[in-house]
C-alpha cells in the first residue's frame, strides 16, 4: 500500500477510493505527486466539487445500503447496542404466517397490473403516434394523471370507490344496471380496485416513453413495407411492434419491479384489509419497522427488504439473459 | 410514481440508461413519418377509421384522464350533502365556495401548503447542488477516481429504495457528526433527496455532450474550475437543469412515506402526509377542497412546463434494442 500513502489522502475519507485505485493498473511515469503539486493541479478544488456527491451519497445512500445488509443479521433496538443474531431474522420472517399471504397478494397485484396496465399504454401510444393534429394535446391529457400527487389520487379514488349505491362508480355503473359493488371492502374486489387506480396513475408515463420510442422508428422501414404491399395493420404488426421490442422488454420488467414494491395504494386504500386481502410485502416491511407501538423490529424489516431486493435482482438478471438471447435469434 | 410509490429508483434506471446512450434534444413527438402514409390517409376508409379511432381515444383521455380532476374541482365547491347524495349531478343546490376558505383557514391547509413548498424548494436545491457539482466532477474535471465514484453512483440505481428505508431512518435518528436527531427537521427530507443517482447521471451525460473546446478555451483564458463551472458549464446546461428542476420539485410534492416517517410533528408535515390524517374528521366537501388545493400547483406547473415534463418523461424512449 505504499503507492496509496504517496497519494494525497483527500481529507481522510474512509470510502476506500484511494486504496482501490492503488490496486488498479500500476502508476504510469508521471511527476511525483505531493500535496503542493496536487493543490496546484486543481486537486483541492476537484475535491470541493466532489464533496456534495461524496457526503450526500455516502451518508444517505451507500452507507445505508451496507447497513441494511448488516442489520438484517442483527437484533437492533434504539436503546441497547445491536447484537449479532445470525439468520434469526430471516428465519423469523420466513416462518411468519402472514408472509405467504403477502407474497400471494403482491404477485396478484403485479399480475393484474400487467394484464390491465401493460396493453393500455401501448395501444394508446401507437394510436397517438398516428395523430396528425393536436398531438401535444393528446400527450398532455395522457400525462396529466401522472402529475397528480399520488396521495391525492388515492384519497380521491377512495371516495369514488364508495360502496354505497350513491358512490361515484356505483352511480355510473347503476346507469347500465350494474352493482352496487362493495369495491374496497370486498375481499375479492379490493385488489382489482387498487390496480385500476394504480394503472390510472402510472399509464401516462409509459405512454410518453412509447411515444418517444415511436418517433425513433425509421420512416424507411414503413416505406419499404409499403413497397411490399403492407397494409396499415401489417405495418403496425411487422414494423412498429418489432421496433418497439427493446423498449417493451424494459418497461415490462420495470413494471414488475415497480408493482412488486407497491406500498401507497394498499397502505392508504385499505391498510392491508379486508382480512389481509391487500397485505403486500412492502406493507409487511413497513409494519415490522414502523407499524408497532412497541418499537420496530428493524432486523425483520431489513431481512425482508434484503430478500426482496435479492429476488428482484435475480429476476432482472434472468430476464435480461432470456431477452437478450431472444433478441439475438 | 409507478404503482408502488417508493419504487422509483428502478424506473430511474431505465432513464439513466437512456440518458447514457443519448439525450434527446426536443420534446417534439414528430418523427419523420408514422405507420400511416400520405396515400393511406387519402383512402376514405382508412381516413374514416383512423379519425374515428382518434376521436374515441381523445374522448377516453378526457373522460379518464381529466374527468376525475374535473369532478374534484366540482366537489371543491359543492355542499357536502350534494356530494354524498348525487355525486354526478351538476350543482343541484348551488355552489359552496366556503369549502375552499374553510379548508385553507380552519383545516390549516395554508400551513401544510407552505410546508410542502419549503420541502420542495429545499429538495430541489439539494438535488441541483449534488447533481451539478457531481456531474461537473465526473464529466468535466475527471479526476482519476471519477470512475469509481461514477460506478458507485450508478450502482445505487439498482438498489430498490425499500432497502434504504430502515437504515436511512436510523441515520436520521442518529446522524453522524451533527450528533442530534434530525426528526421533525426539514433537513431530514432535504439531505436524502440529494442522493438521486438519476439526476447525477443525467446531468453528467449532458455535460459530456458540451463541446470540450469551450472548456479548453476558458482554461487558456485563465478561468479556474469555479469560474468554469459557474460561468460556462451551468449557463450552457439550462435545458437539463430545467428537466431536473421540474422533476425534483414534483417528486418532492408527491413524496409521502419518507416525510411521514421523519416529520412526526403535524405542524411540520406536508400536504401529502397531512391529508390522509385529516380525512376522517373533516367535512367531506372541505376535505375534497383540500385535495383540490393540493393538486393545483403540480398541475399548473405541468401545464406551464409541458415540454420539459414530456421530454424528461420521454427520455426512457431513447433506449432502443
Amino acid at each position: 500500500m505504499s503507492a496509496a500513502s504517496a497519494l494525497p489522502r483527500s481529507g481522510g475519507r474512509p470510502d476506500g477510493t484511494v486504496a482501490v485505485e492503488a490496486a488498479g493498473p500500476p502508476p504510469v511515469r508521471r511527476v511525483r505527486r505531493n500535496p503542493v503539486t496536487w493543490v496546484k493541479r486543481g486537486g483541492l478544488s476537484t475535491l470541493v466539487f466532489a464533496l456534495p456527491v461524496l457526503v450526500i451519497f455516502g451518508v444517505f445512500s451507500w452507507w445505508p445500503i451496507v447497513r441494511s445488509v448488516v442489520m438484517s443479521f442483527q437484533k437492533t433496538n434504539l436503546v441497547a447496542p445491536a447484537t449479532w443474531v445470525g439468520w434469526d431474522n430471516f428465519q423469523y420472517v420466513l416462518t411468519d404466517p402472514d408472509l405467504p399471504t403477502a407474497i400471494r397478494n403482491t404477485l396478484y397485484f403485479a399480475l393484474l397490473a400487467l394484464v390491465i396496465g401493460f396493453p393500455i399504454p401501448l395501444v394508446a401510444a401507437v394510436l397517438m403516434s398516428s395523430v396528425k393534429r393536436l398531438k401535444g394535446l393528446y400527450s398532455v391529457l395522457a400525462y396529466l394523471p401522472v402529475v397528480v400527487p399520488p396521495v391525492v389520487a388515492v384519497l380521491l379514488w377512495k371516495f369514488f370507490y364508495d360502496g354505497s349505491a350513491d358512490g361515484v362508480f356505483n352511480t355510473i355503473l347503476g346507469y347500465v344496471g350494474l352493482g352496487p359493488y362493495a369495491w374496497l371492502s370486498s375481499p375479492s374486489l379490493a385488489m382489482p380496485s387498487l390496480v385500476i387506480e394504480a394503472t390510472w396513475a402510472a399509464a401516462g408515463g409509459t405512454v410518453i416513453i412509447y411515444l418517444a420510442a415511436l418517433i425513433g422508428v425509421p420512416g424507411e422501414l414503413y416505406d419499404a413495407a409499403e413497397v411490399d404491399g403492407a397494409g396499415i395493420w401489417q405495418k403496425v404488426w411487422h414494423v412498429t411492434m418489432p421496433q418497439l421490442r427493446g423498449v417493451l422488454f424494459i418497461t415490462f420488467i420495470l413494471q414488475i419491479i415497480g408493482t412488486v414494491q407497491v406500498f401507497l395504494e394498499p397502505y392508504l386504500f385499505t391498510g392491508g384489509g379486508p382480512a389481509n386481502a391487500t397485505l403486500t410485502i412492502l406493507l409487511m416491511i413497513y409494519n415490522y419497522a414502523f407499524g408497532r407501538s412497541l418499537g420496530g423490529d428493524y432486523g425483520a424489516a431489513t431481512a425482508l427488504s434484503v430478500m426482496l431486493a435479492a429476488f428482484l435482482a435475480i429476476l432482472s438478471l434472468v430476464y435480461f439473459k432470456l431477452t437478450s438471447s431472444w433478441s439475438k435469434s | 410514481m409507478a404503482p408502488g410509490d417508493i419504487a422509483n429508483p428502478a424506473g430511474d434506471a431505465v432513464l439513466a440508461a437512456a440518458a447514457r446512450k443519448k439525450t434527446r434534444k426536443s420534446s417534439q413527438f414528430d418523427g419523420d413519418r408514422g405507420f400511416v402514409s400520405e396515400q393511406d390517409w387519402r383512402r376514405p376508409s382508412v381516413n374514416a377509421t383512423m379519425k374515428t379511432l382518434h376521436i374515441v381515444l381523445l374522448v377516453l383521455l378526457v373522460v379518464v384522464g381529466v374527468g376525475p380532476m374535473l369532478l374534484l374541482a366540482k366537489y371543491a365547491i359543492t355542499p357536502t350533502q350534494d356530494i354524498i347524495r348525487t355525486p354526478l349531478a351538476i350543482f343541484p343546490h348551488g355552489v359552496r365556495w366556503a369549502n375552499i376558505t374553510e379548508a385553507w383557514n380552519d383545516v390549516e391547509i395554508s400551513k401544510y401548503f407552505l410546508n410542502t413548498i419549503w420541502l420542495a424548494i429545499g429538495s430541489w436545491f439539494m438535488q441541483l447542488l449534488v447533481a451539478t457539482t457531481g456531474g461537473f466532477v465526473l464529466s468535466v474535471l475527471r479526476p482519476k477516481w471519477a470512475k469509481i465514484v461514477n460506478g458507485l453512483v450508478i450502482a445505487t440505481l439498482f438498489v430498490p429504495s425499500v432497502v434504504l428505508l430502515v437504515p436511512l431512518y436510523l441515520t436520521i435518528l442518529d446522524p453522524p457528526v451533527i450528533g442530534t436527531s434530525l426528526i421533525n427537521n426539514f433537513f431530514a427530507v432535504w439531505l436524502p433527496a440529494g442522493a438521486s443517482a438519476f439526476n447525477v447521471v443525467l446531468v453528467a451525460r449532458f455535460f459530456d455532450s458540451l463541446p470540450r473546446e469551450v472548456f479548453e478555451a476558458a482554461r487558456v483564458d485563465g478561468a479556474g474550475p469555479f469560474r468554469l463551472f459557474w460561468s460556462i458549464v451551468l449557463p450552457m446546461s439550462k435545458p437539463i437543469l430545467g428537466v431536473v428542476s421540474v422533476f425534483a420539485f414534483i417528486a418532492s410534492w408527491k413524496d409521502f412515506l419518507w416525510p411521514m416517517l421523519v416529520l412526526k410533528d403535524p405542524s411540520k408535515q406536508p400536504l401529502s402526509v397531512r391529508l390522509p390524517a385529516i380525512a376522517a374528521q373533516t367535512d367531506l366537501g372541505v376535505f375534497l377542497a383540500a385535495l383540490a388545493i393540493s393538486t393545483l400547483i403540480p398541475v399548473v406547473l405541468f401545464l406551464v412546463f409541458q415540454r420539459l415534463f414530456l421530454s424528461g418523461a420521454g427520455l426512457g424512449g431513447a433506449v432502443k434494442g
